[in-house]
């Protein structure tokens, strides 16, 4: 026990130190752009939000696929967790990229010029319907075994919606281009710590939330044997 | 009896049962009715041309009308503890689910083939070509494929009509963009080589999904 608690005091600390450092890289650091302003400088926290969603969804594909073979709740658990948290930053990732692309392209949802941001928000939809899958069947067990299959099927959807996007909107023309591989060296170090940052406060958040739905657990496990010791 | 032989038996049982009550095929020719004079109010007062429309309200027409098939076909089971009854049958849950699958995909397809006439003569298009059929065939396999297992798990949630679109739509998405892409392609008269990488993509998608489901389904049924 003490141990664990010393590893979660650890991610505290790092998680909390590096976004300080974070958001100094972000705001001072880095040089502003120079056709695009300030509003550019969300490029490192969107992005960031973005691939900590996705990396969070891939966690549940692995959980979902771990509680099939071994039947350990725990990995229910933290599939469970993992899509909370991943949903939380999906969220950050659509709600940055419409204001940046308001910014940008003068409209706040670019479905022909951004399709990434399309893709984000299927993503979104596809882990908001896990939940609801999760909170409509009875029975813990069943709920778990229910939720890791359709873990996996979401996630494997995932790269033929990313594909049908791409392709259906290369039909119409590139308005613009994102300033893509040629970022200058102090803005890509920016944005390399920003992943690292991000991933951290992603494990940190996953640590905690898999810890609260383990006591979760062992409370309603402690509830049924006093109900049941007090009827028989 | 061999894999296929149980696959088969399985369909023969629901081809017979719908054969028998025709309750889905006139529901469903109803349904067709009322979806095409919905779409004709909501777009076409305000549409010069349908042919752009067209892919649009034939593809939201086939989601929706697949979405309702599925729920009866597994709805129907649940009915007199007939899914209990199907997995106490001494055969591999696997062979069940290719039975209904099988079955689903032959019922949405004949839906769609009602369907299609019906659109070709209000719409004034001549929807009936072998490439659209094509087209057409390898979008209802995808929806087929994951819409038999995750309609196994909607009929064991509470409130399972509405479950089942949200569960389906999200990952069927990528089959409605690629089939409503070709049969624009198609209606545009398009070159075959222009929309061949989207009917690709409908194959591996069906192929994928249906490995997947295939894999997956033992656990939504045991227990």
């Amino acid at each position: 026990m003490s141990k664990s608690l010393r590893i979660e005091d650890v991610l505290n600390w790092l998680s909390g130190l590096s976004m300080m450092v974070a958001l100094y890289l972000v705001f001072v650091y880095a040089p502003t752009e120079a056709t695009m302003g300030h509003v550019q400088r969300i490029f490192y926290f969107h992005v960031s939000s973005a691939w900590v969603g996705f990396f969070a969804f891939l966690v549940t594909l692995v959980g979902g696929i771990a509680y099939l073979r071994g039947g350990n709740r725990d990995w229910d658990t933290v599939a469970l967790s993992s899509v909370e948290i991943g949903l939380t930053f999906t969220a950050m990732a659509v709600i940055t990229g419409s204001i940046w692309a308001k910014a940008t392209w003068n409209a706040w949802w670019p479905w022909q010029q951004e399709p990434r941001l399309v893709l984000v928000s299927i993503l979104l939809l596809l882990y908001l319907a896990y939940l609801m899958l999760r909170a409509f069947v009875e029975g813990e067990e069943r709920k778990a075994r229910f939720a890791a299959v359709y873990g996996i099927v979401a996630f494997v959807s995932v790269p033929f919606t990313f594909m049908s996007v791409r392709w259906w909107q290369r039909l119409h023309p590139v308005v613009f281009e994102r300033e893509g591989t040629h970022l200058a060296p102090a803005m890509l170090a920016t944005f390399l710590f920003c992943l690292v940052a991000f991933t951290i406060l992603y494990f940190t958040l996953l640590l905690h939330r898999s810890r609260l739905g383990r006591l979760a657990d062992q409370a309603e496990g402690l509830k049924e044997r006093l109900r049941t010791g007090e009827g028989g | 009896m061999s894999f296929l032989n149980k696959v088969l038996a399985i369909v023969g049982k629901d081809v017979v049962a719908e054969l028998r009550t025709k309750e889905m095929f006139s529901s469903m020719l109803v349904f067709a009715l009322l979806v095409i004079v919905i779409f004709s109010f909501s777009f076409e007062l305000r549409v010069e041309n349908v042919a752009q429309v067209a892919p649009g309200i034939l593809w939201v027409t086939f989601v929706f009308a697949s979405t309702l098939e599925l729920n009866r076909s597994l709805a129907m089971e649940m009915e007199n503890g007939c899914l209990d009854g199907l997995f106490l049958a001494p055969m591999d849950r696997s062979a069940i689910y290719f039975g209904k699958m099988l079955g689903n995909l032959i019922f949405i397809s004949a839906i769609e083939a009602l369907m299609l006439p019906i659109f070709s003569v209000l719409f004034d298009l001549n929807l009936i070509l072998p490439s659209l059929l094509l087209t057409i065939f390898l979008g209802t396999i995808g929806f087929a494929a994951v819409g038999t297992l995750l309609s196994a798990i909607a009929v064991n949630t509470r409130a399972r009509e509405v479950m089942l679109p949200v569960l389906l739509f999200p990952i069927i998405l990528p089959v409605v963009i690629s089939a409503t892409k070709v049969t624009g392609g198609i209606l545009d008269g398009v070159p075959l080589a222009d929309w061949a990488h989207w009917l690709r993509f409908l194959v591996a998608f069906d192929i994928i999904f249906l490995a997947v489901s295939y894999m997956t389904f033992d656990f939504v049924v045991q227990g």
